[in-house]
């Protein structure tokens, strides 16, 4: 999707005088829009830059990127505003560019990062939720490494333990629409949840995981992930129905046709 | 195959039908003396603040910013190396360097997100595109580097 988006504002752009190049992570998906000038990095997605901590090599992208600049010029749709002063320039051809970057990154969502789960220290308490606490100091740890901190749609991580009693309430028994989650918004706290965790998974890591591993470590190692596939088998036949079962699990953790 | 692979099969091409209009291309000022924005789909948000889905308004960020959530709604990308590394996603930190190096001209004052979730793309040419156009030619931008996720 948002290669989509990103090659229709990069149109919207240069119709209106801002010369634009775009990172691209779906080669099809943008041969179908046709952004002006585009540099197709076939990298794991939500890494358009490819490697995290890794100046120089982020720099060799954007480098390849800002070289498409060279690229000839196009006079403007008939449609599109005049082109501001001292930028026209004399037209050559009415393709797209789209330039593949050489390297590929592949993502590691099969292999969950190793880390510790911590051991279960309250038996009076839901699992995910002391699990959730009990992974508190590894947050902090995770969060002094990455600095700006990830949690904080709709719950900080002071609330976010308790914000997952709605789901074992659910796991439980309880409708799914009978129950009360922080901020209202089922998927951005799911995601602040999946913050918190990978978070912490960076915190009781020394290195840069590859592209989802903390992501599959969530879902498949923690209490946590084991509630949320619970939550999902109860609620996926619901009536009424439940109306965000894409954002419980990634496409990549499940068998289940969510697409 | 891996789990991005899998996914970039399974959304495919465009469907056939969309029409757009041939693409314009300008000619900027050298790299060297230009002013670079960068423009994300990646939901960048301040915490509290999360995002509408489907929504095509953007947001605007000052270049010192750095209280940014990765709050795109998405669950099918991965999120540890934005949480390391915003530059992953948000160069911020590199275009300051070419900034100093004299590789290009000047960081734009502002930068700007959206979030890539939304399947109606006119509204992006006709209605937020242009607007965002406006606002950051009165910045003084000249060439728009744009990140997915």
């Amino acid at each position: 999707m948002c290669t989509r988006t990103v090659s229709t504002l990069s149109r919207a752009l240069e119709a209106a005088g801002i010369a634009t190049v775009s990172l691209l992570s779906n080669r099809k998906q943008a041969e179908g829009i046709g952004p002006p000038r585009g540099l197709y990095c076939a990298f794991p997605l939500g890494r358009p830059l490819g490697k995290p901590l890794d100046p120089a090599y982020q720099r060799r992208v954007l480098d390849a990127a800002f070289a498409l600049l060279d690229a000839p010029a196009l006079q403007a749709s008939p449609s599109s505003p005049s082109p501001r002063p001292g930028s026209a320039a004399a037209p050559e051809t009415t393709e797209p560019l789209i330039v593949d970057f050489p390297d590929v990154i592949e993502d590691e969502a099969d292999q969950p990062l190793a880390c510790p789960i911590p051991p279960r220290l309250d038996p009076n308490e839901a699992p995910a939720i002391a699990e959730a606490r009990a992974l508190r100091p590894a947050y902090e740890r995770g969060l002094a490494r990455t600095g700006a901190p990830q949690v904080g749609r709709v719950v900080d991580a002071d609330g976010l333990p308790e914000a997952i009693r709605p789901f074992v309430a659910v796991v439980d028994g309880a409708p799914w629409n009978a129950v009360e989650y922080a901020g209202g918004r089922i998927g951005e706290l799911l995601l602040d949840i999946r913050a918190y965790y990978e978070t912490a998974a960076l915190g009781l890591s020394d290195h840069v995981p590859a592209a989802r591993a903390s992501e599959s470590w969530y879902h498949r190692k923690t209490r946590m992930g084991d509630l949320l596939r619970r939550y999902f088998e109860t609620v996926k036949q619901a009536d009424p129905p439940f109306p965000a079962l894409f954002y419980l699990i990634p496409l990549s953790q499940t068998e289940e046709n969510l697409f | 195959m891996s789990a991005d692979s899998d996914l970039r099969a399974r959304v495919g091409a465009i469907p056939p039908g969309l029409d757009f209009s041939p693409v314009s291309r300008v000619k900027p000022p050298p790299l060297s003396q230009a002013t670079v924005a960068i423009v994300t789909t990646a939901a960048l948000a301040h915490p509290g603040e999360p995002w509408a889905d489907q929504t095509h308004d953007y947001r605007l960020f000052d270049r010192d910013d750095a209280r940014l959530l990765l709050a795109h709604n998405s669950t099918n990308f991965d999120r540890s190396g934005f949480a390391l590394d915003r530059n992953v996603v948000y160069p911020i930190d590199r275009l300051a360097e070419m900034e100093r190096e004299g590789a290009i001209g000047r960081v734009a004052p502002r930068h700007a997100s959206f979030i890539g979730s939304t399947f109606e793309l006119g509204t992006f040419l006709l209605d937020t595109g242009p607007r965002l156009a406006a606002d950051l030619r009165r910045d003084g931008v000249d060439v728009a580097l744009l990140t997915p996720v």
